[in-house]
């Protein structure tokens, strides 16, 4: 009875606190990643995100590097590093956006300058300053968040499930201005609405995102969590709101059973996550090619 | 009574001036067709009535209760991106979003208001349809339709019929000369000139030389037959 040894298995999940934690941080962080999805595609914003990543990356090295000099190693460590991250994510966010508005073909050059720049800056870092006896090992979970979720502390998890709901409620509040800036912004700022403010506030919740995300997934995978779910439920859904709907449930769905495949299979579980995002997004390519080829 | 003033107007991009000393007024209930060239800087025109590009020179006044956020405005071609989910009614509804400032949802007012303009435009059938699924007239009826959701008083359309077939086209000027009828102001760019002398009451003419008057006007100055002349060489070339 392979099944039920499996189901078991789950069963068995469910018990440890720890895997409790981190479906339950899981759960909010893909939930707010998901939401700016279909703006970032759209807007070409993606990019920008990828960049912000790495630049999450160098910030993490610069933040652990700092503790271990300064010797402070308490509850609140992840915490802090969570604070010193966001800090210099975001500038670097609102940084990027001002290039890009300034010059088109600047904005792709100076993203790619700040985030090779950070990546290489970080490693050297680590590799520099870092007493850990684990180096490659920090740097690979930097990297591919390996089992960052599940050593999260309580407290870790308060504060991720906090900053998610403060994303998503933005989100929501904005809802109608988000889509007016990203399907013509041009008509928008003729009727007032002040879109340069908002296209702020986008690159602000992305850094959000980004430093939420590097717990789930790591560095280099936080742009399929962001692009996933929105490019599968684009594949099938019409209207924006339909999208940013499938895209929430998709993601959330594809976290969750990641979190719970890997914990019993002992597979990395950012990884494990992006596969099934992966999968989900070929089933719904395959979805939206049955209806294509129905309606004609 | 007086909307739109603008006197002595120069427009441009940074330093380069496309066109300058540009005097014209619209008042209430008006037909204003702007002609001229391609490239001739109409369409900068209308960007800087509306606020999104800073005149280089000279003034705009807004007047009559207008603001200047509160004109409807159909751009030339949206360039929307092939793969944007967005549904007839999302797009008609986000005429509103200016409007509404700090507030983040629709009222119910608004909603009733979106469906009237939707059945103004004869889209009823096709509020829940994608908008990239539509065609090249329908899709222009739905920004018409999120223009007059953005305003009671004024609509500005640069170039409405560009791409569309004659009975389309011939459609979507009987739908604005209606909406000019219930007492809307309509300032419209078109590089058809047939069109413009058929239902404007004024005509801007702007280009190396400017002209701003009544179509009678410009019938009998002269400008119109060099124009035509002209647009015909070019078309023969
Ligand atoms: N973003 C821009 N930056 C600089 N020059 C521009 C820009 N857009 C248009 N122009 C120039 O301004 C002139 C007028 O363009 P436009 O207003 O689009 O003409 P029209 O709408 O009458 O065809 C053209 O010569 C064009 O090259
Ligand atoms: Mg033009």
């Amino acid at each position: 009875m392979q099944d039920l040894s499996l189901w078991a298995q789950f069963a068995q999940a469910f018990s440890y606190s720890f895997v409790i934690r981190a479906l339950i941080a899981g759960v909010f962080i893909s939930l707010s990643s998901s939401l700016l999805g279909v703006t970032l595609v759209l807007k070409r914003f993606s990019f920008i995100g990828d960049g912000l990543s790495h630049v999450a990356f160098g910030a993490m090295a610069l933040a652990s590097v700092l503790f271990t000099a300064l010797k402070i190693s308490d509850e609140l460590e992840n915490a802090w590093e969570m604070a010193i991250m966001l800090v210099i994510t975001t500038l670097c966010a609102v940084l990027l956006l001002r290039a890009g508005q300034k010059a088109r073909m600047g904005g792709d050059a100076a993203v790619a300058t700040v985030s090779v720049g950070a990546l290489a800056f970080g490693y050297l870092f680590l590799n520099k300053f870092s007493t850990s006896g684990n180096l490659s090992g920090d740097v690979c979970s930097t990297l591919f968040g390996s089992t960052s979720i599940l050593t999260l502390k309580t407290f870790d998890v308060v504060l991720c499930v906090c900053m998610s709901l403060v994303v998503t409620l933005l989100f929501v509040f904005m809802y109608h201005k988000i889509f007016a800036v990203t399907f013509d912004e041009s008509f928008a700022r003729a009727t007032g609405v002040r879109a340069s403010l908002y296209n702020l506030l986008i690159s602000v919740i992305v850094a959000v995102i980004i430093v939420l995300a590097m717990n789930l997934v790591g560095s280099l995978l936080i742009s399929a969590l962001v692009i996933f779910p929105a490019l599968s439920s684009m594949r099938v859904f019409k209207s924006f709101r339909a999208v940013t709907i499938c895209s929430a449930v998709f993601s959330v769905v594809c976290s969750f059973t990641g979190i719970m495949v890997s914990v019993p299979q002992g597979t990395p579980v950012g990884s494990t996550i992006v596969a099934i995002d992966v999968a989900g997004f070929a089933l719904f390519c395959f979805i939206g090619f049955l209806r294509r080829v129905r309606a004609k | 009574m007086t909307l739109i003033k603008c006197t002595d107007l120069s427009i441009g991009y940074d330093n380069s001036v496309v066109l300058e000393a540009i005097s014209f007024e619209v008042c209430s209930g008006d037909y204003l067709c702007v002609v001229g060239e391609n490239g001739a800087g109409k369409s900068t025109l209308i960007r800087t009535l509306l606020g999104l590009q800073k005149p280089l020179g000279g003034s705009i006044s807004f007047s009559g209760g207008l603001r200047q956020t509160e004109i409807g405005y159909l751009p030339q071609q949206t360039v929307v991106q092939r793969d944007f989910p967005a549904s007839v009614t999302e797009i008609v509804m986000s005429g509103f979003v200016g409007a509404n400032g700090r507030r983040p949802f629709y009222t119910r007012g608004q909603k009733a208001k979106a469906r009237m303009n939707i059945e103004r435009m004869g889209l009823q059938n096709l509020v829940r349809r994608c908008y990239r699924e539509l065609s090249g007239g329908q899709q222009q009826r739905v920004l018409l339709a999120r223009a007059l959701c953005a305003t009671d008083k004024l609509i500005l359309l640069d170039e409405p019929t560009a791409g569309l077939d004659p009975r389309v086209t011939a459609g979507m000027y009987q739908v604005i000369k209606e909406l000019n009828d219930e007492g809307i102001t309509v300032i419209m760019i078109s590089h058809d000139l047939t069109a413009a002398l058929e239902y404007a009451s004024h005509i801007l003419h702007v280009g190396r030389e400017t002209f701003f008057g009544s179509k009678e006007d410009y019938v009998s100055s002269g400008f119109c037959e060099r124009f035509l002349k002209g647009s015909k060489a070019s078309s023969a070339s």
